[in-house]
């Protein structure tokens, strides 16, 4: 029963998609493609990163954590958190688990924040792709404009965000 | 290509650890299905979601919101479909493309890449329990913001 009560956002969604299904079956079977498609991409790279996150998580020692990426960690942490985050590929939601074991282990929320906005936005892989279908011009241009933006709004979360609350959100991750 | 690297990289990692550690291995492991199996419930809504509008939005649509002529209602369409949609890059980038050679502006295609990769409406309630709600409409919301100005600027380079 608990378990229903878990996944019953998934039920309903699947129910509303055999709803369309048996309204229009050409829509059913489009529906049915792309879904298997996204599902297959998660499939394809989240369970390892669950893993490698789990024997980070075991192996890396906390101390390490902090002095590279913790407060105080400077324009060293702020690189490796951008290379970091740069470096990775796939969509947005596969970062929040790596974001929360950095938290665990000690990183700044600065720093975690500009990991973030890296592996939304700077990643290498994508960034080919986008030169290739959109110009090179057009794929440098946002990549320095990000680059930028996603600085200033790491620094200004780190400093909206109050102590106390970062305590609780660091509180969850332990 | 990804899907050989990230199995590779998880299996070399486990039989490494395996060699180190029996114990520490199997508590990797525990740890790395319990934080999977957590958030499952919400990763399987999201792709459903995903997989439908995939499916029921068309790219000759899109190309006809988002003219050159379409002005601000056109960007504010774009932000909206970038923010809300979780098309994968490799998806997203030849539409971009296809929908300029339809006739797209610059501007309308630029906010709509920017949001579609920094801003994320369906996954806002798991970012809000990674982090707190707070943070998750900063970042959301300066990343909307921004994805304008990043608009303005490659209208001017590019266009």
């Amino acid at each position: 029963m608990t378990v229903l009560m878990r996944y019953k956002w998934v039920i309903l969604a699947l129910a509303a998609d055999f709803a369309v299904f048996a309204w229009n079956p050409v829509w059913g079977r489009q529906i049915a493609f792309q879904t298997t498609n996204s599902f297959v991409e998660m499939l394809s790279f989240l369970p390892p990163v669950f893993i490698i996150l789990g024997l980070l998580d075991v192996w890396v020692p906390r101390e390490v954590v902090i002095s590279h990426l913790g407060r105080g960690s400077g324009l060293r942490g702020m690189t490796l958190a951008i290379f970091l985050g740069a470096a990775a590929a796939g969509p947005l939601y596969g970062a929040f688990p790596v974001a929360a074991v950095m938290m665990k282990k000690g990183a700044s929320l600065y720093n975690v924040m500009l990991f973030l906005g890296a592996w939304s936005t700077l990643k290498i892989p994508m960034f080919l792709f986008e030169t290739q279908y959109l110009g090179l011009t057009f794929s440098v241009t946002r990549w320095i404009c990000s680059l930028v933006g996603i600085v200033v709004m790491a620094f200004l979360i780190d400093r909206w965000v109050p102590e106390k609350e970062k305590q609780e959100i660091y509180n969850k991750h332990q | 290509m990804d899907i050989i690297l990230f199995y590779g990289l998880a299996v070399a990692g486990v039989a490494w650890s395996y060699t180190k550690s029996r114990q520490k291995t199997r508590q990797a492991l525990q740890k790395a299905w319990k934080s999977f199996e957590n958030i499952l419930p919400s990763f399987a809504f999201i792709l459903l979601l995903i997989g439908a509008s995939l499916a029921l939005i068309s790219p000759s649509a899109v190309s006809e919101l988002l003219g050159a002529q379409s002005g601000w209602a056109g960007l504010g369409i774009a932000a909206a479909l970038g923010s809300i949609t979780l098309i994968p890059g490799f998806i997203a980038f030849p539409l971009a493309r296809a929908v300029l050679e339809m006739g797209a502006g610059i501007m309308q295609v630029a906010v709509f890449v920017s949001t579609l990769m920094m801003v994320g409406v369906v996954t806002a309630p798991m970012e809000a329990r990674y982090f707190n709600r707070k943070t998750m409409l900063l970042r959301n919301g300066m990343s909307l913001l921004y994805s304008f100005a990043v608009a303005y600027v490659l209208a001017k380079v590019v266009g």
